[in-house]
């Protein structure tokens, strides 16, 4: 993408009329919560004027913490914050606005019955009188100036994910900020909408704003940032020049070692028909359809992916293969791998589906909430699946012990303890508890939705690995996944969810990430739906 | 790089642009990291505490010796006359909490256990009243099995509604206490013409539990002990106590690997009623009477005994005993000093405040910011 490269080098001479070349700068900050975690330790950053800054970190590296600190929501408890040169304290979101410095959140904090302009200006006090058309033409004003496409008068329940993202952006610009800080921005967007944000980016930034943008994907760092800020568990690691640096480099600076970013992917051996689900459909507690005429076939050896905007019905369909919702319409078959005979799971509950001798185990993607109990520790989170073995009344807590040593040495967890509550450990270690319990079922078809997010990079390529090996060991696996790089490079095809419906197949091993983009907002060749 | 030495100037010279902005004075943050050592300390600061507390209270209002009052409260609590007494009390009062633990520990907020136990010493004492002519045994499981039901009954209704339709369990078991009284009321009307405001031996003739070795109490001890041990291991080691935590601390859990949630809260609830009836028959069969404020506050006071040993039936058998023990020596201070009575629950309440104000420092912890910008500083140079 030789185009970026172009606009980056005639936006740098932009001149400016104060006398520092520097919108930001941050000195020693140090944020600790509670006596353990410090999630900032004597960070430096430089935000030069009529920059994009990529904050790059894993997580839990201590970017949003960073970030907040900024924009007025958490305290530094020590360092110091210098805007224009100056030395402030930022006290409140507030404050910040009068700095100047304004931020996006990656979960946007909108009135759904309101307007684009309405949620502008909600909560603005600048004297003036209260007055929507002025406010509308100034929305409009600031659309039109960095190529926003949205229009002043919409309902913000009407509006689509990026729409709402622009709101928010918007929003901030109209209060002044002339350091705007994303946090995440693109984690919910399609590629297509990414390249669109991209674009207003390069926009605002030619106008003399400076840009803080956190994210982890590394090729998004490289399309956007002119530098590149990383952090590593809380410290500064080094900034970088975007143009002078490349994946690996920026990989190694994350994670503090060198790191294979490769997954090996095998060919399915001998692929036979595991678990077909057809017509299924679903109407959600609100009346709204979550699942339509939904039918696919996952299959021994191999890795299904699905791939879609988040909250695409993901979660409903795999919920209702495990038997934890209801739906409207269709069937579930399974087929047992011991003796050939097809199973119903239509209408059934887990205990009724495990009875049936059926091996299908799930990782949900509510780790904490649904798969696993917080404040157990790791060997009663192992019993959730087997405590009912046996006549006794009374629990048998021995083999889940065994199994729990056994997890936390394959997979090198890090903990304590077997008797550590779960929700004491990280991210990664959660993961790898749960999915250890899972794959410890000897499952023949293994769910799991979104067992990546938010584990840094090594846990990541583990969690691969095992879902590789199962693949391997002839079980079949269906991924669902929001890393269209990922999903290309794991899965052997993948299925495309739009709006609670099936809108492509796509053959893993030669499919596109534009295709994929394609299929997840159109609807079965038809336009995005409205909604 | 010029820029840098200026920011590096200005930062030396930040104390002073700080002091234009003030930082917020207190900062609180959770702490996970509380020693065994740093907990049990922390309580006995609060004891200690409150007995000073009491103590001053005491001086300035009514010019008495503050080691007089000390002396009294353990009179009170532990005098040859009166241990028997707390004993009891601390029977009663743990009983019940045991009985509600179970529906805590599913976070099913059970405030009706007064009631509970009010319908269960009913039930008791209309066995007791209508029993006669058949053998002294039979009356006595009579007592027992219609105590515990009417318990249990009382117990299920609010979980039904809450497992049915998901109705607020809170406000349910609350107002069904008042219509546990206000039958108790209505039975004392009908069966005591005289208009008394207690129904008493006379009446509540047949199915009397045994004295044994001639301590009235010592029955309702033995109860209690077995009733603990056999609690603890309910909820530390069988399949129901799993899934009782499993419900509590996550629905959508216990949703996911086949729990059935509603059979779970009816469950629950049903043991919870009936363990409440149970020490409502222990209540009547002791007192021989029955009035409206038999369970004397019990039901609520319980929560508390529950929640301060989080659920473990052991750790309750201690926090029983303590709130018991500062209950009766705040008692007794009232009598023998001649105080009003409403000093005792002055003292009561001074006592408790600090024991359950202490558990805030045990999670929390208060960060001055004066005294860390100090450190900053020192830090700095």
């Amino acid at each position: 993408m030789p185009r970026l490269y172009q606009i980056r080098e005639g936006s740098i001479t932009v001149g400016f009329e104060s006398g520092t070349e520097y919108a930001l700068q941050l000195r020693n900050v140090t944020k600790a919560f509670g006596t353990k975690v410090v999630a900032n330790k004597n960070v430096d950053l430089d935000l030069k004027k009529g920059e994009v800054l990529a904050i790059l970190g894993e997580n839990g590296s201590g970017k949003t913490t960073l970030m907040n600190m900024i924009a007025g929501i958490y305290r530094p408890d020590s360092g110091e914050i210098f805007v224009d040169g100056e030395p402030v304290v930022i006290n409140s979101p507030k404050d910040a606005f009068k700095y100047k410095i304004g931020m996006v959140h990656q979960h946007f904090k909108l009135v759904s019955v309101f307007s684009a302009t309405e949620n502008v200006i909600l909560g603005i006090r600048d004297g003036e009188r209260y007055n929507l058309k002025r406010a509308a033409k100034k929305v409009a004003e600031i659309s039109a100036r960095y190529g926003f496409d949205i229009s002043p008068t919409k309902k913000t329940y009407e509006m689509s994910v990026s729409e709402k993202q622009t709101v928010e952006i918007i929003k901030v610009l109209y209060r002044g900020a002339d350091i705007l800080i994303l946090d995440e921005p693109t984690a919910v967007l399609t590629p297509q909408e990414t390249e669109k944000l991209f674009d207003v980016i390069r926009n605002m930034r030619n106008d003399g704003k400076s840009i803080l943008i956190i994210t982890h994907k590394l090729h998004e760092v490289l399309a956007i940032s002119d530098r590149v800020a990383v952090l590593r568990k809380g410290e500064y690691v080094g900034t970088v020049n975007t143009a002078e640096t490349n994946e690996d480099q920026l990989t190694e600076m994350m994670v503090g070692k060198r790191v294979s970013l490769n997954i090996a992917r095998s060919e399915p051996k001998d692929p036979t028909d595991r678990l077909t689900v057809s017509n299924l459909n679903m109407v959600s507690a609100e009346g709204v359809e979550v699942l339509r005429d939904v039918s696919f076939t996952a299959r021994s050896g191999e890795i299904l992916g699905i791939a879609g905007i988040a909250g695409s019905g993901q979660r409903e369909l795999l919920e209702s293969i495990a038997g934890l919702r209801t739906l409207t319409g269709g069937t579930i078959s399974y087929v047992d791998p011991d003796n050939g005979n097809t199973v119903d799971l239509r209408s059934k509950t887990p205990v009724q589906i495990r009875d049936l001798g059926v091996r299908l185990s799930f990782v949900p993607e509510d780790r904490l909430g649904m798969g696993l109990v917080g404040n157990m520790d790791i060997i009663d989170n192992m019993m959730l699946r087997s405590y009912r073995h046996g006549h006794s009344i009374f629990v048998d807590r021995q083999p889940p012990k065994t199994l729990a040593e056994n997890i936390i040495e394959s997979l090198e967890v890090a903990t304590p303890s077997a008797q550590t509550p779960v929700r004491r450990l990280s991210g990664g270690n959660v993961q790898k508890v749960l999915v250890g319990r899972e794959i410890a079922a000897a499952p023949s078809v293994l769910m799991a939705a979104y067992p990546v997010r938010g584990l840094d990079i090594n846990s990541s390529y583990m969690i691969y690995n095992l879902l590789n090996k199962q693949k391997e060991s002839g079980v079949a696996v269906i991924y669902v996944g929001e890393d269209l790089d990922v999903l290309l490079e794991l899965c052997d095809r993948i299925i495309v969810l739009c709006a609670g419906a099936i809108s492509g197949e796509l053959d893993a091993r030669t499919a596109t990430k534009e295709q994929v983009g394609l299929l997840m907002t159109r609807v079965k060749g038809g336009a995005r739906d409205a909604k | 790089m010029q820029n840098n030495e200026k920011a590096a100037a200005a930062a030396s010279a930040a104390p002073a642009a700080h002091a234009a902005k003030k930082p917020p004075l207190i900062t609180i943050t959770k702490r996970d990291d509380s020693t065994l050592l740093r907990k049990i300390m922390a309580r006995l600061i609060a004891i200690v505490a409150a007995l000073i507390v009491s103590a001053v209270v005491t001086v300035l209002v009514t010019d008495s010796d503050p080691l007089k009052l000390f002396q009294t409260i353990f009179d009170g609590a532990f005098g040859s006359d009166r241990i028997w007494g707390t004993a009891e009390d601390v029977a009663i009062l743990l009983g019940v909490a045991l009985a509600i633990t179970p529906a805590f520990k599913m976070r099913f907020w059970n405030i009706g256990a007064e009631g509970q136990v009010l319908v269960g010493a009913l039930a008791g004492a209309l066995v007791m009243m209508t029993f006669g002519g058949v053998p002294d045994w039979l009356a006595c499981l009579g007592v027992a099995v219609s105590g515990i039901m009417a318990g249990a009954l009382w117990g299920v209704i609010p979980a039904f509604f809450k497992a049915q339709w998901r109705t607020n369990e809170t406000l349910f078991t609350l107002m069904m206490n008042y219509v546990a009284i206000q039958l108790i009321k209505f039975f004392l009307k009908v069966a005591d013409k005289s208009g008394s405001s207690t129904v008493g031996a006379t009446l509540l003739q047949h199915g009397r539990f045994p004295v044994l070795f001639g301590q009235p109490y010592l029955l309702n001890l033995i109860v209690i002990a077995v009733l603990t041990a056999l609690m603890f291991i309910y909820l530390r080691s069988s399949k129901q106590g799993y899934e009782i935590s499993v419900v509590g601390e996550s629905e959508n859990t216990a949703h996911y690997i086949g729990i059935n949630v509603k059979k779970v809260i009816i469950r629950t609830m049903l043991i919870s009623g009936a363990l409440c009836g149970l020490i409502g028959v222990l209540l009547v069969e002791t007192s021989q009477s029955i009035d409206p404020n038999l369970a004397k506050g019990n039901g609520f006071t319980a929560i508390m005994v529950s929640w301060l040993a989080k659920f473990n039936p052991i750790i309750m058998v201690f926090t029983a005993l303590l709130i018991v023990v500062l209950s009766r020596g705040a008692e007794n201070v009232a009598t023998i000093m001649g105080l009003n009575k409403s000093f005792s629950d002055i003292l009561t309440g001074i006592i408790l405040f600090f024991i359950i104000g202490c558990e805030f420092f045990i999670n929390y912890k208060v960060h001055f910011n004066r005294g860390s910008k100090a450190k900053r500083e020192a830090g700095d140079a």
